[in-house]
């Protein structure tokens, strides 16, 4: 019951800051990557402020013994850089530019144009299924 | 408030942004001592592996998103968006499903949660979606392909 509570508060908060951040219009967020182009930094400051309190936030973890609500931290350990790590985020990089959209926001959308955040989502998932199918139910 | 030479631009409204989303990262790792990483809750809301939380965990923070960008549409009156065809987001959506999944992460789990941690991982996985996100608006651009 906590976590169930305490993840749909973080999912709301997360949701209305994409909405409210504007990476909810994929226009704004191809904006941001058109560095070359007509850039509109605005991105920049949705990812400087959500950093700036997330470094806090880190900072209080080891003045705790355990999560507020859980019985332990369960944050990643690995530190290795692989080529799978490179490609992927390679990979995410181009869907990324293709549509102007992210996992959050595409999500986020459903309530905004909710037939072409689902068709974004259900091929996101479909993806994510690819892997999940060559590599087994390991990862 | 603008910033000059940039008209487009909104920074107040994507710093607030930006901090609810901060917010919401910190009541996750504080709360649960778990990573908000989208792409992985997404993930482990439908059972394709992913986060490490319980799987109605998942989804309460999935079923979330659209909850909270809701109130900013009902409190702002609706807001400005345009999507891409059909078939381009069905192709961005799967690059982005398998890209998420091999990478470990996205804009969220990478970009806000683990630059904030000073990952190593991270940064270069930021750094890394950054310039091919850049580089493939830039050659659309060049080839003339407008999408949105």
């Amino acid at each position: 019951m906590r976590t169930a509570l305490t993840s749909i508060v973080s999912g709301v908060l997360f949701g209305a800051g994409l909405a409210l951040g504007g990476m909810t219009d994929p226009a704004r967020v191809r904006g941001f990557l058109d560095i070359f182009g007509d850039w509109d930094p605005t991105l920049a400051f949705v990812m400087g402020g959500a950093v700036i309190v997330m470094a806090i936030a880190w900072r209080i973890v080891p003045r705790l013994a355990e999560p507020v609500f859980a019985g332990e931290f369960h944050l990643p350990t690995k530190s290795d850089l692989t080529p799978r790590l490179i490609g992927g985020a390679a990979l995410f990089g181009i869907g990324w530019g293709i549509a102007g959209l992210c996992p959050g926001p595409g999500i986020a959308a459903l309530v905004i144009e909710p037939a072409a955040a689902a068709i974004f989502v259900v091929a996101m998932l479909a993806g994510m299924a690819v892997v999940r199918l060559f590599e087994g139910a390991s990862s | 408030m603008t910033i000059p030479g940039f008209p487009e631009a909104a920074p107040l409204a994507g710093l607030a942004g930006g901090i609810l989303i901060g917010l919401a990262a910190a009541v996750m790792l504080l709360g649960l001592g778990r990573i908000a990483g989208v792409s992985g809750l997404a993930a482990k809301a439908v059972g394709l592996g992913g986060s490490g939380i319980a799987r109605s965990g998942a989804w309460m923070f999935v079923v979330g998103l659209p909850l909270g960008a809701l109130i900013v549409v009902l409190a702002s009156g609706g807001l400005e968006a345009s999507f891409a065809s059909p078939r381009t987001l069905a192709i961005a959506g799967l690059v982005v499903g398998i890209g998420t999944r091999l990478g470990s992460g996205c804009t969220s789990g990478h970009g806000v949660c683990g630059v904030s941690r000073l990952s190593g991982r991270s940064t270069v996985a930021t750094l890394t979606f950054m310039a091919t996100g850049i580089a493939t608006v830039a050659i659309m651009n060049a080839l003339g392909l407008e999408v949105l």
